[in-house]
Formats: C-alpha cells, structure tokens, sequence
C-alpha cells in the first residue's frame, strides 16, 4: 500500500470539508472493499477519511411503507436487524450470503453501492425494489445512481448518507456464489411492489454493471411463479464471460436465478 | 505517523505508527503479538482474525487507525494463565490442527460462532460459518468436531462462573 493520510470524521459535515481541504481523497466506510484495492496498488488516495464513527450514518428506521437503512450500517447488523427482517427479509438474506463473517461485521451498504463492482450484491436490491440514494446534497433514484462498472452518478466529495426501500408486496434474492470471493457469479433480485409493478434486477451477469431484466419482469406480471420463467429466452449478449462461466452460462443463471427468487419471495 | 490509543489483550498501548499500517501489523510488527497470522492477505483465509470489541475481523483488511479506542483481543489473550480457552482445548483434544497456521483465526472465528449461536449449533451451522477461514491440511472435520466439542464446554464454563 502506498502512503496515505487518515482522517477520523465525527460527522458528516466534517467528512465533506476534510475530503474538499485533500487533493485525491476516498471515503473509507467498511474498507473490504477499498483497503484490498489500495494494497493491490490500484488506489492510491493521497488521503483516507474514516466514517466508521459517524453516529449519524449508522442505523435503520422503518416508517411506514418505507426502510432506511443508513449508509455505513454493517452487513451484519442489516441482517440482523428486527425491522430490516420485518420489513424486507430479502434484504437480511442478501446480506447472510454476501462475504463472510467477518467480512459482514465491517462491510458496509453505502461501501458496496458507492464502488458498484458488477457482482456485488446491493445494486440488485436498490434497482429491482426502486430504491432512492441519499446523499449530502441531494436524493438519486437507483436507476439514475448506478452507471455501469464502478460508476455512479456521485459527484466528487458526494457522500451517500443512507438509502430509502419502498416496502414491496413480495421479494426474493438468490445467487450463484463463487465459491472463493462470495461475489455473485450472477444474482438476482425479484420484487412485487405494493402497486403490483414487478421488478428484476441481475448482479455479476452483465458487462456494464448491474441491470433489470425486462423480458423476466413481463413474464412475472402476468403470472408470478417460478415457472412463468421457463419460456423466457435470455440473450447472452452484452453478458460478462471469463474463466468462471460463459455469457450463456450467465444467461441460463439469470433465469434459474429468477425462479429461485421467486419461489423464496413466496 | 499517528499515535493509534487501543487495549490489546485487557492491556492498553499507544503505538505510533504510518497511517498506511494494518492492524495485523501493529499487532505483530509493533506489539511482536505473531500468534496473528497472514495468509493470503487479500481478506479470504481467515489466518488473521482477531476480535475487535468481541467481533471477529480480518486484521489484515483494517487499518491500525479504524481500531483507534477499541478493544482487541487476540490469540494470545484468551488462555487464562496456564489454562487453555475451551476453544483451545478443544482443537488440541480433536486434533483440529496440523501445521497449525490458520489456528489461531481459526480460534479466534470459532468463539465469535459460539457466541454468535448462544452454543446452540449444529455440524452444519459450524462449516457454513467458517467459510471465510481456510485450512489447507485438515479437511475441517476436526476443526468442525473441535468447534461443536467448544461450544458444550463454553457454556458448562460460562454457567459456572
């Protein structure tokens, strides 16, 4: 790891002024995935500004028909959450698969959307359940917010502050785990909003990053159930390949991946 | 250089350090605390776990400033005295270990499971949990044999204290 500077910010003002006095300034939430990065000598920030005792990013509150779910709130404490588990259990089963351990003690869901890896695990929980960004300076719907492989519509110095969940009627997510990094070899979220629109969202499947899948949705509309699924055609265009599985194999992923959702959301 | 205030094993140190040191590296580089182990030092094996406040974290994937005010306990700081944590003693009478190098994240994983579980697991539980320690030479079944045998004693020892 080349040479940084920490910061400790107590709020989220200070974050922001600390990152703006920096010349190449990161945030450091969970660091599972940013500390990695740096020690592979990809990043190199000038200067690393800690959130982690940001009392004000910490924590969940369910009001009404929607969850929040504020930014540096660990995995594992998302998935053990009472309200997070009332309110929306396909998030708490999301978060009991992705990593490990002591990976969920640490990472973080503000961590996992601001780096938007195309198999990571939230993006697909933010798109298919509509869900909207908060920052510091402004709210983004998720469909605007993620913009392809590790980028997203943040500004420099933006902050996500939390992410707000419209409680849906249904939702399932299910993955094909790799079995060495835990990263999705293609996941996929389902849900049924309480208006009866139907949402799909794949993870790790496509090469520009997390995306809905609209032929699934249609499918699901008019009959949801696992097997509506069975005559979706899925075009491997577009989709990831390397040495885990092919676009086809994604392809086929995205559907068995679907109807494992859906059986799961019920 | 930043002065990084933490208890390690009940005792507390200040430790100054580059802002770019590991927590596994204060431990054993600063505090020669080297029962902490890097394996693969990308956050996958498990070697370096410690506990951080009673949760167990990969100290190789933490800078020494996140665990500024903390309280960390490691390998060398569970035996009281002569006496071998539960955990540990377990691992010694199944003959979880062979080369011994993922033992101590490994035991120090393992006591985090038990609490987590309030001692109530099952073999199944226990492999599914360990998934971010890897072992390269025993094929986990005494580990996993260790961990259930652990998590009888923990509790026969929390009950009578």
């Amino acid at each position: 790891m080349y040479q940084t500077t920490y910061h400790r910010a107590s709020s989220v003002d200070e974050a922001v002024s600390l990152f703006g006095e920096s010349s190449e300034a990161k945030f450091l939430a969970g660091g599972q995935t940013l500390l990695p990065v740096m020690k592979q000598r990809l990043a190199s920030p000038s200067d690393v500004i800690d959130l982690g005792k940001i009392k004000e990013l910490q924590g969940v509150e369910l009001s009404g028909d929607t969850l929040t779910i504020k930014a540096a709130t660990t995995y594992y404490d998302i998935m053990t959450n009472a309200d997070v588990k009332k309110a929306i259990p396909a998030i708490a089963h999301l978060t009991s698969v992705l990593g490990d351990p002591a990976v969920r003690y640490r990472g973080t869901i503000g961590g996992s959307i601001a780096n938007n890896d195309p198999a990571a695990d939230f993006p697909a929980a933010l798109l298919a359940l509509g869900a909207t960004v908060k920052t510091n300076k402004r709210s983004i719907a998720a469909e605007d917010f993620f913009q392809g492989l590790f980028s997203t519509a943040l500004e420099d110095g933006e902050l996500i502050t939390a992410v707000s969940f419209p409680v849906p009627a249904k939702a399932g997510y299910e993955k094909m785990r790799h079995p060495a990094s835990r990263f999705a070899l293609t996941g996929v979220f389902v849900a049924q909003t309480k208006s009866g629109e139907v949402r799909v969202a794949a993870t790790g499947a496509s090469q520009s990053g997390v995306m809905r899948v609209p032929a699934i949705e249609a499918a699901l509309k008019s009959n949801w159930s696992p097997s509506a699924i069975d005559g979706v055609a899925i075009s491997a265009n577009g989709l990831l390949a390397d040495i885990h599985g092919t676009a086809e194999y994604r392809a086929n992923l995205i559907k068995v991946m679907a109807q494992r959702a859906v059986s799961a959301a019920g | 250089m930043s002065t990084v205030k933490l208890t390690v094993n009940g005792k507390a140190v200040a430790v100054d350090v580059e802002d770019r040191t590991l927590l596994v590296q204060l431990l054993r580089d600063h505090l020669n605390l080297t029962g902490t182990h890097v394996g693969c030092d990308t956050s996958q094996c498990g070697a370096c776990v410690v506990h951080m406040d009673g949760k167990a974290v990969k100290s190789c994937t933490m800078l020494a400033g996140q665990a500024d005010g903390a309280s960390i306990t490691t390998i060398e700081g569970i035996a009281k005295g002569d006496e071998l944590h539960p955990m540990q003693a377990a691992f010694r009478d199944n003959h979880g270990l062979q080369c011994g190098y993922c033992t101590p994240g490994m035991i120090m994983s393992a006591i985090d499971i038990v609490h987590r579980y309030g001692g109530q697991l099952d073999e199944a539980t226990v492999r599914a949990e360990l998934e971010g320690n890897i072992c390269r030479c025993t094929g986990y079944h005494n580990i996993v044999k260790a961990v259930l045998d652990a998590a009888g004693r923990m509790k026969v020892s929390q009950a009578a204290e």
